[in-house]
């Protein structure tokens, strides 16, 4: 999966669950600060970025995953097994 | 200190969502018009499990209800709520509109919110124990608690609303929303607060629930007469039909009322509860403990028993507690509900139309109080085509009945031998 194929879909999923719009995310896009993502809600994208890209992000990788950029790096970093 | 025996309580704000309208005017409309709104089950959760047989397979559901589309939810309120409280909120947004109220004009700390619910976030509970089992402990939604809870609904519409007063759930099976009533009652006549959102919302039309209701034998299984299928005092009636749905009300002190010139659409009376203290289950045969919460709510009122001209009853259809509930009205109200007597009262189930929304109940069936004691529109029984003998009350068969009502009396009886009787009056100066 390409960088950008990965943003698409980051995108996509953060849109869906925090009820977002897709022309007002971006990669600069905070999680807290700009969606209003609680402490849950973050915890839920997490679980949802490793079921869409067959990834683990432990505890400690997820407290620096704090904007859609940081998740795009991650799972380009880290996403050998979903092709 | 306000004078807790002298201060009056109003009914400013009404919101329903029911199977048989999504608002408080629709709903009441269908009341008065006899509409059922009992149907066949549908929902992927039930069609999970579809090879298995199930023995009911009729409920109240609330069709056409889109959270989204009707209740004016996105889809990231979809992870946070549980189907019960989107119901709830969506009654309590009705009846809080419906006041005029503005809360960001009133003393946030003289706000509060009680709200009934017997079972809670079931939908989720059952949705994340298939998750725990198909995918395991660390696919289980972190929204799961806040959505389960039975407290959820109170605590989000204190937040929507900013309400900083007096917050609360009562868990009393049926009788959950009565308790809400009671205990708004308490904090508002105590001079604790000025205005109170109360209200009921369930949500329980789950495989799991519709599994145990039935192996109980406590519902209906008129599976092929869906709409016949809720018929409280009929010689016919073979056990309640379950429904979902959500009331929610906005009340207020008479002088907090006035002081923002509201409408009032009714005033809270009386307030009675007691326990039967004999089975888990089964109402007391002699309907003691029925009877003490009816007495109990006249005396709190200040009400004789002539005063009451309707009795929505509890009546869920079941035999025995459409029985033990006649019998309890009879020992209460005597010849002024002895039908043979010539008794004036008149009692009817408006569960024949919308079924048996457990600890909602008692709040949708404060619609038709309120509207009864505002219109003079006595809402039907229906289905009631051969009503028990020995039920010598007018029970208000098939069509609704036009009479003044000065006092309605609503009650609501739990499993757990829980027994709560509400009195709204019409309003007047």
């Amino acid at each position: 999966m390409t960088e950008s194929e990965i943003e698409a879909k980051v995108i996509d999923i953060v849109c869906k669950q925090m009820g977002a719009d897709g022309a007002e995310v971006s990669r600069e896009t905070r999680f807290d600060e700009d969606l209003k993502a609680d402490s849950l809600d973050q915890v839920e994208l997490m679980m949802d970025f490793e079921d869409a890209f067959n990834t683990s992000i432990s505890d400690e990788d997820a407290e620096q995953i704090k904007t859609v950029g940081n998740a795009i790096e991650f799972i380009s970093k880290n996403n050998g097994s979903a092709g | 200190m306000p004078d807790s025996s002298t201060t009056r309580l109003v009914i400013t704000g009404v919101g329903t969502v029911t199977n048989i309208g999504p608002d408080a005017a629709s709903t009441w409309e269908s009341m008065r018009e006899g509409r059922s709104g009992i149907s066949k089950i549908e929902g992927v959760e039930f069609d999970r499990f579809g090879q298995h047989t199930w023995r009911v397979g009729i409920a109240g559901q609330i069709k056409g209800w889109d959270p989204c589309e009707q209740g004016g939810f996105d889809r990231r309120d979809l992870r946070r709520f549980d189907r019960c409280t989107m119901l709830g909120l969506s009654a309590a947004a009705q009846a809080v509109a419906d006041s005029g109220i503005d809360f960001e004009r009133e003393d946030p700390d003289r706000c509060g919110v009680i709200v009934g619910s017997g079972i809670g976030g079931i939908g989720t509970i059952e949705e994340m124990l298939m998750v725990l089992i198909e995918r395991g402990p660390d696919r289980i939604s972190p929204h799961t608690v806040p959505r389960l809870m039975v407290n959820a609904t109170a605590g989000n519409v204190s937040i929507r609303y900013g309400l900083r007063g007096p917050s609360s759930a009562h868990a009393t099976a049926c009788a959950s929303s009565g308790h809400a009533f009671g205990d708004a009652m308490n904090y508002l006549r105590k001079g604790e607060a000025d205005v109170m959102i109360v209200g009921g919302c369930e949500a329980a039309v789950t495989p799991l629930c519709i599994g145990a209701f039935s192996t109980m034998r406590a519902l209906s299984s008129r599976n092929d007469d869906p709409e016949r299928a809720s018929r409280p005092f009929d010689k016919l009636r073979d056990g309640f039909v379950l429904a979902e749905g959500a009331g929610f009300f906005v009340v207020e002190t008479l002088e907090h009322a006035r002081a923002r010139g509201a409408t009032i659409y009714a005033e809270l009376m009386g307030y009675g509860n007691s326990s039967d203290a004999a089975h888990i289950t089964a109402p007391d045969e002699q309907g003691r403990g029925a009877s003490s919460s009816m007495k109990k709510a006249m005396a709190d009122g200040g009400l004789n028993l002539e005063d009451i001209a309707y009795i929505n009853a509890h009546g869920t259809s079941t035999p025995i507690g459409d029985d033990a509930e006649v019998a309890a009205v009879i020992s209460v109200f005597g010849d002024h509900a002895r039908k043979s007597a010539g008794g004036k009262l008149l009692m009817s189930s408006t569960k024949s139309m919308h079924g048996h929304a457990l600890g909602a109940s008692g709040a949708i069936e404060m619609l038709a109080c309120v509207n009864a004691v505002r219109t003079g529109v006595i809402p039907p029984t229906i289905n009631l085509d051969h009503p028990e003998e020995g039920f010598d009350i007018d029970l208000v068969p098939h069509e609704a009945r036009e009479r003044p009502v000065r006092y309605a009396m609503n009650n609501t009886f739990g499993f757990g031998g829980h027994n709560v009787t509400l009195i709204v009056g019409r309003y007047t100066d």
